[in-house]
């Protein structure tokens, strides 16, 4: 007798949120990216739909990123200073689905670039690709709030993915999508209660934008409470097949920033004989922490290395083979 | 807890006037504001005072279905009327009700199989309501057996333990919590739970504090939805908060708000 294997049933369904606008949509792009959209967990093909293939934004910064390990600079280091060759480079020889501009230069106790700066910046980078865009600013709030205000206006209708929105931010961020045709990252800090309260926030400013939220739960890299970030995202994940709206969007990970502060990325064989080759090391921390995310349901994979981005791209590619 | 809001019902002087007048005004305003208040099924009874059940039960499915788009329980004793109500549905209803009594249940689950809908079964039969747990799960017990011979999914079943008014008959009270445990355990996958929540303050002095508290109670014994008042704001409140603290929803602050708009 043949096993009938148990499927579990759910009654409701992630939401689709589409990235990036073609010329007819009033952007710019070749093409839109499409995420979400599950109707069962992660690649269980035979118990649901997983529309979407998850993709991978690979991160581009607005100045040399200084504090990026050497290891990465084999890689980038000859377009470290331009960041719309950067980005070329990312979609071109890399894959990359998305480029993910981070504003780091705006930073008023660095560089302290103005937002018309920024404004340049992106607009090249815009030129240099033709894929949906991601913008984050440099992590001061009050900064941000000016450059990502600037940068939605300037590139009205290219539907770019505006990070990030927090508890006590998300007006602006949440405005700037609304008035300028883009989506937005709704950020709680690994907190699942708080990232429902947000979405919920932004939706009674606008409940369209509810199909235009990406929800960044902030993740950790392995060893440093990837099972706890897990948890988290599983339980939203159940919570959005059950039927909890608030909770059914895309999700997002901002990988390589985690990893590649950690010791694991930085400390060489030299110091440290018994962790093996850093280069090899490092990578495999990044691509093992985004492998561990794609099963808990994490859309988007914002990541820096091209080999562990590669890694990525072909175990998504087995993960969305039919099992059913 | 889901709640079969109530209000649609011939007992009512508004509704039974518009069932005689064809007016739907009445009917639509309160599926619509039912609806608004949270409620994820609209019970429609006909009344007592009507003359042609049939005629006026199908009149019922119609204009309520123009107002909105919930799911309806069609509760009437008729169950010719009840049948001419599933014809007209638009989405799977659920039948209100049907007692452990052999000839109904034949004809409500074959019913149940042909429309594809949901079955109120309750607790007693031509002997009437028993007092104790154990005999109403006995009787549970053959429903859940015809359900599952008419080839029902379990989950489609709603056993109502049956709830007496706390001043007349307080010590049914513990044995309807327990009944209601027990339910849970006659089946793999379970049946559903559902209770007439008004009941149990007939002819009380605070009505509305002995629903919500019972509601509560009963949830954590394993009700899953309740033909209730739906515009009662402090048992829906009542009731998000006890979805929460049973963990059935992930909380955030505006809980009781969301629960409120899981219509909208």
């Amino acid at each position: 007798m043949a096993v009938e294997i148990f499927k579990e049933k759910y009654r409701s369904q992630v939401r689709e949120v589409v990235l990036g606008a073609t010329k007819e949509e009033g952007g710019t792009r070749a093409k839109t990216v499409k995420v979400g959209g599950q109707t069962a967990l992660p690649f269980l093909h035979f118990e649901g739909e997983n529309p979407n293939r998850p993709v991978v934004a690979m991160e581009v910064w607005d100045i040399v990123p200084e504090e990026w390990p050497a290891n990465l600079k084999g890689y980038f280091e000859d377009v470290y200073d331009d960041a719309a060759a950067w980005a070329k480079k990312c979609v071109e020889e890399y894959g990359a689905d998305l480029i993910a501009v981070r504003f780091k230069g705006a930073d008023p106790d660095g560089k302290d670039a103005s937002a018309e700066d920024c404004v340049a910046t992106l607009k090249k980078v815009l030129e240099a690709v033709d894929v949906p865009l991601i913008v984050y600013g440099c992590g001061k709030t009050e900064k941000d709030s000016k450059v990502i205000s600037a940068l939605a206006e300037a590139a009205a209708g290219e539907n770019l993915l505006l990070g990030v929105a927090e508890q006590e931010n998300y007006k602006i961020v949440a405005s700037a999508a609304m008035a300028h045709k883009h989506s937005v990252i709704a950020q709680s800090p690994i907190d699942i209660n708080i990232a429902k309260q947000l979405n919920i926030l932004i939706a009674e400013m606008s409940t369209p934008l509810l199909d235009r939220i990406i929800i960044d739960p902030t993740v950790a890299a392995l060893g440093y409470g990837l099972e706890y970030s897990y948890s988290i995202m599983e339980r939203a994940r159940f919570g959005a097949l059950q039927g909890d709206r608030m909770l059914a969007m895309p999700c997002i990970a901002n990988v390589g920033q985690e990893v590649w502060v950690k010791k694991e990325a930085h400390i060489s064989e030299e110091e440290m004989p018994e962790w093996g080759g850093q280069v090899e090391r490092s990578l495999a921390w990044e691509a093992a922490t985004a492998m561990a995310l794609l099963q808990s349901g994490i859309d988007i994979l914002v990541m820096r290395h091209p080999e562990a981005v590669k890694k990525i791209k072909s175990h998504v590619d087995e993960l969305m083979q039919d099992n059913s | 807890m889901i709640i079969i809001g109530e209000r649609i019902n011939g007992m009512f002087r508004d509704i039974a006037e518009a069932i005689r007048e064809k007016n739907p005004t009445a009917v639509q305003e309160w599926a619509k504001k039912q609806e608004a208040m949270g409620a994820g099924y609209l019970d429609l009874n006909v009344g007592p005072a009507v003359s042609d059940r049939v005629s006026a039960m199908k009149w019922l499915v119609e204009v309520t279905q123009e107002a909105s788009k919930l799911p309806l329980a069609l509760d009437s004793t008729d169950y010719d009327a009840i049948e001419a109500g599933l014809e007209l549905c638009k989405q799977p209803a659920m039948i209100n009700s049907v007692p452990a009594i052999q000839d109904k249940m034949d004809r409500i689950f074959t019913m149940a199989s042909k429309y594809n809908a949901e079955v109120i079964g309750l607790a007693m039969n031509e002997e009437g309501i028993p007092k104790d747990a154990e005999s109403r799960v006995a009787l549970a017990m053959e429903l859940v057996a015809n359900c599952d011979a008419y080839g029902v999914p379990l989950d489609n079943l709603y056993i109502d333990p049956l709830v007496l008014p706390c001043n007349v008959g307080q010590d049914h009270g513990p044995e309807v919590f327990e009944t209601l445990r027990q339910i849970k355990l006659l089946s793999d996958p379970p049946p559903k739970t559902t209770v007439g929540l008004s009941n149990i303050s007939q002819g009380t002095a605070d009505r509305e504090l002995i629903n919500r508290i019972f509601a509560v109670m009963a949830m954590a014994c394993g009700l899953d939805s309740a033909i209730a008042d739906a515009c009662d704001e402090e048992l829906v409140s009542a009731v998000a908060t006890a979805r929460i603290l049973l963990n059935m929803d992930i909380y955030c602050d505006s809980y009781v708000d969301v629960f409120k708009s899981q219509n909208l």
